[in-house]
């Protein structure tokens, strides 16, 4: 599935949820369904500043394409992280670079969250970003 | 006055978030406004906006005695021995900086010693660090133990004849349970050392009466009492405010000013440099007012501390055997469900909650934890939003479960 595909799907999922809460629910799931993250990854310099939860991004390059994988403590937060792995992980740098990462707004998740956690998944986009232009 | 007359003064408590009828839970760490402070600041907004003190105009003539009635009106409130050691500024955060230095100028030095409790906020804590840092001070800890208890009883063997300041709230922001300040204020008082209380959250939840207390200092905040943020009082014995040194120094302070020096005005002013909060402080008054009428809390406090205690997977820490000693501010840890979640899922529910450190990360390190939920409660809170809060906690944790 190409990135945009893969964009378009998660924007049809969500536009199934009419309440927050539903779209909550769904996070969740996604959430406690994330791949096991390695505990030896959990290092400060993995650790992702700006968010109230934890938050760890790992980032490799395979073949020409950067693999990311992630945790948090809580759970909605890995819901978000599943979201963005899902998207991002496998893509060429320049593919991460040149997306604009709207489908966050598309799917509402932006503006739907506080400001801290807001604040928080910016820098996960920042982070993801950064990876990339490391690797370009 | 009953509860619902009470919450007729709150314009904010009919509205509602994402549809749903707002349950404001944060109390602790702003109350919501009441009609007469919203009203008090628009009318001196509107008609009485002039510099204090100075001007021999007439408007300036009427802001001065609205301000300075005002400060009569809180010394009454807290029971000052003089209405010139009530010092107006921005809150309590600036109330405990002020201390910090002036304090710390007149009798900190290289070697002295300062005790804090280990669950301050951190505006009582902060500051005290970068005094100890300007001045080679030694910071020392007054802990908690394992339920968040302030082990009041240490205090006698930590103090030495360099201990100089000991500084502690009245009622912890995170925990709620009231402290023993007369007890630490004797010790102090025997030991001859300094004692500063933050009372943030003492000022809304108790009637305090400074010279029983038997501190030196109380300082707090407007924003949490009902009045204006931005607003704040720092009472301090006149003797004692007398000896130090301003923090700022600017228009309203001084008595002469020649180009080499300048002699200070006499109390509070000398501690109330520059314009002051003209609009805001004022509706301390209509605040206190309204504190003095507030029916008695619905009986929140007693549903929601035992609903808590005994509800499965939730730990709730501060707690005590007496519940006078505790105020309606429940801190808690849900096991196998992060702060953060939950306050997210409650917000969507219509309650409004604090998720997080608190302001108060020594506490949650020695707590052993990484946040924690609170949920302060204001007199305004019925029952029924305890129970609606406690309904949606539970469908929250079984929603991350």
């Amino acid at each position: 599935m190409t990135l945009q595909e893969k964009k378009e799907q998660i924007i049809e999922e969500f536009s199934m949820f009419d309440e927050w809460l539903d779209k909550y629910e769904y996070l969740i799931e996604l959430g406690k369904a994330l791949a096991p993250y390695p505990e030896e990854k959990k290092t400060d310099d993995r650790l992702i500043k700006g968010c109230q939860s934890r938050v760890w991004l790992d980032a490799q390059m395979s073949g020409g394409s950067l693999v990311f994988s992630a945790d948090s403590d809580a759970v909605i937060t890995r819901g978000i992280i599943s979201l963005l792995v899902g998207v991002y992980s496998g893509r060429t740098p320049q593919e991460i670079l040149s997306d604009d990462f709207s489908f966050l707004e598309a799917i509402g998740l932006k503006e739907n969250l506080s400001p801290t956690r807001a604040n928080g998944l910016l820098s996960m986009i920042e982070t993801i970003r950064k990876k990339a232009s490391e690797n370009v | 006055m009953n509860i619902q007359q009470l919450r007729e003064q709150f314009p904010q408590l009919s509205r509602t978030v994402y549809g749903k009828p707002l349950v404001y839970l944060d109390n602790a760490a702003t109350s919501l406004r009441p009609q007469p402070v919203i009203d008090k600041w628009t009318e001196i907004s509107s008609e009485r906006t002039a510099n204090l003190h100075r001007a021999v105009h007439h408007i300036a003539a009427e802001a001065t005695e609205e301000y300075e009635n005002t400060r009569l009106k809180v010394a009454g409130f807290i029971n000052a021995s003089d209405p010139s050691e009530i010092v107006f500024t921005s809150g309590a955060t600036h109330s405990l900086n002020l201390l910090a230095f002036s304090l710390g100028e007149a009798f900190v030095r290289q070697g002295d010693e300062i005790i804090v409790s280990e669950a301050e906020h951190h505006s009582n804590l902060v500051p005290w660090q970068m005094l100890c840092a300007r001045k080679g001070a030694v910071l020392k800890r007054l802990t908690v133990d394992d339920s968040g208890r302030l082990q009041a009883e240490l205090l006698p063997s930590l103090i030495t004849p360099r201990t100089r300041i000991v500084a502690v709230a009245h009622i912890s922001n995170v925990l709620g349970l009231v402290n023993p300040i007369e007890e630490i204020a004797a010790v102090c008082r025997k030991n001859g050392v300094l004692l500063v209380v933050d009372g943030a959250q003492g000022i809304v939840h108790q009637q305090v009466d400074v010279q029983a207390l038997g501190c030196d200092f109380y300082a707090f905040s407007g924003h949490k009492m009902y009045a204006s943020p931005g607003t704040g009082v720092l009472w301090g014995r006149k003797e004692l405010l007398e000896q130090v040194p301003p923090m700022f120094g600017g228009g309203e302070m001084i008595e002469t000013v020649s180009w080499e020096s300048s002699t200070y005005a006499p109390l509070p002013r000398k501690f109330e440099a520059g314009t002051q909060n003209i609009s805001g402080t004022p509706t301390l008054s209509p605040a206190i007012d309204l504190m003095r009428r507030m029916p008695p809390q619905e009986d929140v406090k007693e549903y929601v501390y035992s609903t808590l205690t005994e509800e499965p997977g939730v730990r709730l820490f501060g707690t005590t055997s007496d519940l006078s000693l505790k105020a309606p501010v429940f801190s808690f840890a849900v096991e196998g469900a992060h702060h953060e979640d939950l306050a997210l899922i409650l917000d969507k529910m219509g309650v409004a909650v604090r998720s997080g450190q608190m302001c108060a990360e020594p506490l949650m390190d020695r707590l052993g934890v990484t946040g924690l939920l609170r949920a302060s409660f204001a007199p305004y809170n019925t029952l029924s939003e305890a129970e609606f809060f406690v309904n949606s906690l539970r469908k929250a944790i079984s929603m991350l479960k």
